[in-house]
């Protein structure tokens, strides 16, 4: 149902959703993510621009990275959102909490800020 | 009607009773033929009738005692005849000892005292003979066919005419006599029940059977010895019906001595395949008879090895996620050597060949290895559908020693195992499944009782709520409380994740909104604490969306705040016209300390009559048609628009048949709730 590629490059790890996330394909998304978090490059981008479906436990995952990348300075963004996904986020109010921006151009200037 | 019971005593009765009248009119008939002058008070016929009576009503005896025969009884079938002919036997040599000793008196020259042993013979060789009949009749129609039940039953009937034989002419005597022994020669040939005696059965069958044969030729000569002896004996019965059934029980005997001796030599093949068929039996009964896995592999090892004679043996297989090895006959040690030897070989080895392969394949690679005494080895893989599960190892000291016929079966019951293995791990799934579906019906009855059946109002508005859940529980929860005459609070949300879980965050959120709405907390107080109460019990990824609302009566006024749940949809009666609020706001359990308070933007508006307000799930929003369309916020905006003017009810039943035709199906993939409040 998902498919999550990953591309690493000068400190910035990419993951490039393609896809649904729904309960059973969180769980992907929840290793990935995880991995990246806990032993990958202090830039992460998250390319959603073939994400076409998320679910409330897709944004748990997202949500449960929330205090990690805290603690653990990183810095995470995520781009190109369609116009429905992006909506999820809103109304749970995750874009309050995370980075949800437009291009990858904008997502690397939040990522190499700092 | 009669019981089994009664009738074998009744015919019992009626056999001593018959047997007495015809003794007693035959002495009769002999003593008036003595002393000629007396006339006899009966007629001459009178013995032969008690008898004809005497056998049929030992026939029924026979008939009802003796039961059906199955592979396990007949050896017990033989048995009894070979103590009935034992008892008549000796009662009869008792007798003739009798006569022996008191020597060749004038006592013994009575031709009463002899005629009366002649009716005693007359009475205990019946029994015997009809005995055997029934015991034979037995026999003969195992796995009997419609032609064999026809010939018998024609064979019963000339017997019952034979019975008459003191009345027929002598022509007809001869024909039902020849007619006779023709049929018990045609029927001789069915003994199907040979077949599954094993070997020691049969020597036991010989035996009973020589001595069935003596007892038979020593009736024979001694009463016949009689007949020819003295001519004075009354009764005439002895002539066709006793003839032709010592015959038959004669050729009976002696056909089934014959075949079983034939057959002895080939029994022990027979066995093994009657055992082959058990086993397999065995095999395939262990899904029912709640064994486990690792009992279908000992009884896989143990029938295989007996099947092939092999002198040790031993399975590999994963039982329960864990390498197991069962052995028979054979160390640990010994496998390690085995197996290292023929690893170490370069040509095939039958091991890995196990692995990847289906079939089998004697392998000869023993027979060079030193320290082990088996020269043959055969390597069987055993799989189900593809899977690999582990191999059986048959060894032998013999060179050669496994044959194509004994791999074949050796082979069925591997395959027969797999299934077993196969429906064990169905059926745990099935139990497990079942298991699951248990869970969720428990689930959805808790999740049931936590809405309310009435939402509490006044008189300024009318409310009404409806919701529905998908096959699967999900968290939608709504509630309401009455906080003071005035104000009412009101709730809706939506746990995230199914099943189990979310009927247990939707019962702690009950709790917290019972405990917090009595406090009549402004809506992001209550947020606030709401967060802090219910953030320690959710796991890391889970949230739970909720939107407050409390309506005041006397202000006409409505205060609100919404923690990451869908929008709320308000129709505004004066504009015409209905809009989204754009408040901003978080999902509880989403920050879990103080900052949440920073994300929280309450709202309040007043109300006017003929506004409403909308509260739904976002299992309305998302409901897909079969195009993957969402129905979305804009179609939902718009029907309540159109329908703004409907009371609370009837809007709710529109949006409700709108949004199945939307979908263009009955069941939607998930749960969705709406509430209505419409202002008065």
């Amino acid at each position: 149902m998902v498919q999550i590629d990953k591309t690493t490059e000068n400190d910035i790890t990419t993951l490039s959703i393609t896809g649904e996330v729904d309960a059973s394909s969180s769980i992907q998304l929840d290793e990935a993510l995880g991995e990246v978090v806990n032993h990958g490059a202090p830039g992460i981008l998250i390319d959603c621009s073939g994400l076409s479906y998320i679910s409330s436990a897709g944004l748990g995952v997202f949500m449960s990275y929330i205090e990690d990348i805290k603690t653990k300075n990183l810095r995470m963004a995520l781009f190109g959102l369609n116009e429905k996904v992006k909506n999820v986020f809103d109304i749970l109010g995750l874009d309050q909490l995370l980075t949800l921006v437009n291009t990858k151009e904008e997502a690397l200037a939040v990522v190499n800020e700092a | 009607m009669l019981s089994k019971k009664g009738i074998i005593r009744i015919a019992l009765i009626l056999a001593v009773f018959s047997w007495l009248a015809m003794s007693l009119s035959d002495i009769i008939i002999l003593f008036s033929r003595m002393s000629e002058l007396v006339k006899p008070g009966i007629g001459h016929y009178f013995p032969d009738i008690f008898f004809i009576l005497y056998a049929l009503s030992l026939y029924v005896f026979y008939q009802y005692r003796i039961e059906a025969a199955h592979s396990s009884t007949f050896v017990d079938l033989l048995w009894k005849i070979f103590v009935t002919g034992l008892l008549t036997t000796v009662v009869s040599l008792l007798l003739k000892s009798l006569d022996f000793v008191m020597g060749n008196t004038s006592l013994l020259q009575n031709p009463v005292l002899i005629d009366s042993m002649f009716l005693i013979h007359l009475g205990l060789l019946p029994a015997f003979l009809i005995s055997t009949f029934i015991v034979w009749k037995r026999l003969v129609l195992y796995q009997k066919t419609k032609l064999q039940i026809k010939a018998w039953t024609l064979f019963e009937y000339l017997l019952l005419v034979s019975l008459f034989s003191p009345f027929l002419p002598t022509v007809a005597r001869a024909v039902v006599f020849y007619a006779l022994i023709l049929m018990g020669i045609f029927l001789s040939a069915n003994m199907k029940w040979v077949a599954y005696l094993n070997f020691k059965q049969k020597w036991k069958s010989i035996l009973l059977l020589i001595l069935t044969q003596l007892y038979l030729a020593y009736f024979y000569m001694s009463l016949f010895d009689m007949r020819k002896t003295y001519e004075f004996l009354v009764v005439a019965q002895d002539s066709v019906f006793i003839l032709s059934l010592l015959i038959f029980t004669g050729i009976y005997a002696t056909f089934s001595l014959l075949v079983i001796l034939f057959n002895l030599p080939t029994s022990s093949v027979f066995e093994q395949k009657l055992e082959e068929v058990v086993n397999f039996q065995r095999l395939s009964q262990s899904v029912q008879t709640e064994q486990s896995e690792k009992q279908v592999y000992e009884i896989l090892l143990e029938t295989s090895v007996r099947a092939t004679k092999a002198d040790a043996a031993w399975i590999e297989a994963r039982v329960d996620e864990e390498d197991t090895v069962f052995r028979h006959n054979i160390g640990q040690d010994v496998i390690h050597n085995i197996k290292t030897y023929i690893t170490s070989q370069k040509d095939h080895n039958p091991f890995d060949f196990a692995k990847t392969e289906k079939g089998l394949r004697p392998a000869k690679h023993l027979r060079k290895m030193k320290g082990v005494p088996f020269n043959s080895i055969v390597v069987l893989p055993i799989t189900i559908a593809e899977e690999h599960l582990g191999m059986l190892v048959l060894l032998k000291e013999l060179k050669e020693g496994f044959n194509k016929e004994l791999l074949e079966i050796t082979q069925t019951f591997v395959n027969q195992a797999g299934i077993s293995i196969e429906g064990f791990r169905l059926m745990s799934e099935a139990i497990a499944n079942e298991r699951y579906k248990e869970e969720l019906n428990i689930a959805k009855k808790v999740q049931s009782r936590l809405l309310p059946n009435v939402l509490d109002a006044n008189d300024d508005f009318e409310i009404t709520a409806f919701s529905a859940a998908a096959d699967e529980v999900g968290g939608d929860y709504y509630d309401s409380f009455k906080i003071n005459d005035d104000k009412v609070a009101l709730i809706i949300g939506d746990v995230s994740g199914k099943g189990t879980s979310a009927a247990f965050h939707m019962s702690q959120m009950k709790g917290v909104f019972h405990g917090l709405a009595q406090l009549d907390l402004p809506p992001a107080e209550f947020l606030i604490r709401a967060n802090r109460a219910i953030s320690t019990s959710l796991d890391k990824t889970s949230f739970v969306t909720i939107s407050y609302f409390v309506l005041d009566r006397t202000e006409k006024r409505v205060e609100f705040a919404r923690a990451g749940h869908c929008p709320t949809l308000y129709f505004d009666h004066q504009q015409g016209k209905a809009a989204y609020f754009t408040n901003k706001g978080l999902g509880l359990g989403i920050v879990r300390n103080n900052s949440f308070a920073n994300y929280v933007q309450p709202r309040e508006f007043t109300y006017q009559p003929g506004d409403v307000l909308i509260l739904y799930t976002d299992g309305i929003t998302e409901a897909k048609n079969f195009k993957g369309e969402e129905f979305g916020y804009d179609r939902l905006a718009a029907l309540v628009n159109d329908n703004a003017r409907l009371d609370a009810p009837g809007l709710q039943q529109k949006i409700i048949a709108e949004l199945y035709e939307f979908c263009g199906q009955t069941d939607l993939d998930d749960d969705y709730t709406t509430i209505i409040v419409k202002f008065k």
